[in-house]
């Protein structure tokens, strides 16, 4: 195994119902993305890139296929395993930003460490580098209701950074911003993927958006139709 | 993990906090009427104890007739008296016992009240203590001595509060006797009767003085303590065994006479108040279960309105059995803290009913404990449902929750 492959996709199908109702949301994906790449998955919707998504952020098991991140089977971990692999090397940024309503940006920054058993004043030190990485310092005791939207993918950006994963997934993290803040937020997380070198994968139907990345997937009908590195750079 | 669920249960009650409010009042109700009905009930209990020991220390009473009335039957003798003292086991002393109204004169004041006439064993049967003078004693007896010892109320309302009465003279019918001491303070008896507006004098003064009975069968009642430990039970039965022979009452007779044992009604009556007690107890733990319902509920609803949330918790990382635990000490949490603060209020709603209904505030840590423990099992019980739907949620299903 290429100490340099972090996903490795082979043959991966996924069905979702039985019988006659069921039907194919992916049929038969190879994939292979390395530590620090910056990708771009696209698609129309219902042509897989969702479930693909899932399946790569190990929310979710294929129905058959294999599976590697950083060497491990995904497939053959139960829903406890791929908790403590989500939590140990995972970070998530979504659409709907999904903070905790009523509660401090810095609080919802601490929320991944409450379940790493950090002491109380570790959990708050680095909730508040995390912030301070994404330009927030100035906010942590605001609630999301009192921040703007591109300010609150921020907070939810250093939620999944805080933890210092290796891989980021990104679920539509413009989808829900003016343009003015999508260009903000993808300067964020080119700097992340440059500086840092956290490997990022995320879903978009944006062209500017998916352009931020150095490949571009293209998903269609269940299988990847197109697969373009804009620029062969990786930071290693 | 606990103290890291512990800690997200407080940030999501802190978070919600007006519903949690409304989510433990429920308990709260019911673990302060628990404790409440069980700590008065208690308290209700002990004083009806401590009135009837007032009476005396194992008190038993022999007296004529069946039931509470006199009926006619004849009194006892001296000999009666003295065959008790001698030939029943587990009899510590007794006391002969006439007990008549009459008219009581001080200066300007004239009130009616029960003279009684008996011997120095009864100060010690019944238990009398004196805040002033002595009692009378064997000699007084053998010489018809023309003294008294008056209770309090007697005090009050003839010499006054606080004045010495003792040495003065007060007339009883065609009598004069002098006061030789005050009686201390008893208060109310068994009954809610006043246990200290009655004087004693030698019964020998009575007999010879004032009732114009002569000799033979002249006393209503005899005053009977049982030894401490002994079985008051046994003494009831061999005294009637005794007074039956003495009275020649053939075996298809009825007693014409009665023993009154004030342990045993000390008992009847406390073992009724218990029943009270358990039975307004089981109703409010009732409101208990209701209360837990409640909890139940509003996790319930809680659960679903959280399901992103959970979605979220669940991406980032977080165990089905993490989520479980957090929501089941978040119910924990919730009922523990009802049960604290109805705890809280029951002792505020017991000092003030205590004073209201006349009992003392017995302060019980078990009931508490109890309490307290009950109300955090309900939260098990009825947060474990909640939270277990909430750790089988699906973490893709939950994000897309809206």
């Amino acid at each position: 195994m290429n100490p340099d492959q972090l996903i490795q996709l082979q043959g991966i199908t996924k069905r979702y119902g039985t019988g006659d109702a069921a039907f194919l949301a992916l049929r038969g994906v190879d994939l292979t993305i390395h530590r620090g790449e910056f990708v771009a998955v696209m698609g129309p919707s219902g042509s897989g890139k969702s479930t693909l998504m899932n399946l790569l952020g190990c929310l979710d098991t294929p129905t058959s296929g294999s599976y590697r991140f950083k060497g491990i089977a995904v497939e053959d971990l139960n829903k406890d395993q791929r908790s403590l692999l989500r939590r140990h090397a995972l970070g998530f940024i979504f659409q709907g930003f999904n903070l905790l309503a009523r509660t401090s940006a810095l609080e919802n920054v601490e929320l991944p460490l409450l379940y790493r058993g950090y002491t109380r004043k570790q959990r708050h030190a680095m909730a508040r580098e995390a912030l301070a990485q994404v330009h927030l310092s100035d906010k942590e005791r605001n609630s999301p209701a009192e921040l703007s939207g591109g300010q609150q993918q921020r907070v939810a950006i250093a939620r999944a950074i805080v933890t210092q994963p290796d891989t980021l997934f990104a679920d539509e993290p413009t989808g829900n911003l003016d343009s003015k803040t999508t260009v903000e937020i993808m300067d964020l997380l080119r700097t992340l993927n440059t500086e840092r070198g956290i490997s990022i994968i995320m879903v978009t139907h944006e062209d500017e958006v998916a352009n931020c990345a150095q490949r571009i997937i293209s998903v269609r009908d269940g299988l990847i139709s197109n697969d373009v590195s804009t620029r062969k750079n990786f930071p290693s | 993990m606990i103290i890291n669920a512990l800690l997200i249960a407080i940030r999501e009650i802190r978070r919600n906090l007006m519903r949690s409010f409304l989510t433990v009042i429920g308990i709260v109700i019911g673990v302060a009427a628990v404790v409440t009905m069980v700590t008065l009930g208690r308290g209700a209990t002990e004083t009806v104890k401590q009135q009837i020991s007032k009476m005396g220390n194992n008190l038993l009473i022999l007296r004529p007739g069946q039931g509470w009335g006199w009926g006619g039957s004849p009194l006892f003798s001296l000999d009666d008296v003295d065959a008790v003292r001698d030939q029943v086991p587990g009899i510590a002393s007794v006391a002969p016992f006439i007990s008549n109204n009459a008219t009581v004169v001080y200066q300007d004041e004239s009130r009616t009240y029960d003279v009684q006439g008996t011997t120095e064993n009864y100060f010690n049967i019944a238990n009398w203590k004196l805040s002033l003078g002595r009692f009378f004693t064997d000699a007084e007896l053998a010489e018809s001595a023309p003294v008294c010892v008056i209770g309090e109320t007697i005090r009050k309302q003839l010499f006054g509060e606080g004045v010495d009465p003792v040495g003065s003279k007060i007339r009883v019918k065609n009598m004069t006797l002098e006061v030789i001491g005050v009686t201390a303070v008893k208060g109310q008896g068994g009954f809610g009767d006043d246990m200290d507006d009655n004087m004693m004098t030698p019964y020998t003064t009575i007999i010879h003085r004032l009732s114009g009975r002569q000799g033979g069968k002249a006393f209503n009642q005899v005053m009977i303590s049982g030894q401490q430990g002994y079985p008051t039970a046994h003494i009831v039965a061999d005294v009637a065994a005794l007074m039956r022979e003495r009275r020649k009452i053939t075996a298809n007779e009825e007693d014409d006479f009665n023993v009154f044992d004030s342990q045993q009604l000390a008992e009847v009556i406390s073992s009724s108040t218990k029943v009270m007690t358990s039975l307004l107890g089981a109703v409010a733990g009732v409101s208990l279960l209701v209360g837990g319902i409640g909890i139940m509920n509003i996790m319930l609803v809680s659960v679903t309105e959280r399901t992103r949330e959970i979605g979220i918790r669940l991406a980032i990382g977080a165990r089905a059995r993490e989520v479980l635990l957090q929501f089941l000490v978040e119910a924990v949490t919730l009922s523990c803290i009802g049960g604290v603060t109805g705890i809280a209020l029951a002792y505020g709603l017991c000092d003030t009913l205590a004073s209201v209904v006349g009992a003392p505030f017995l302060f019980d840590p078990k009931i508490n404990i109890i309490a307290f423990a009950f109300s955090a099992a309900i939260g098990i019980l009825f947060g474990f449902m909640p939270a277990r739907r909430a750790a089988s949620l699906d973490p893709i299903d939950a994000l897309r929750h809206e």
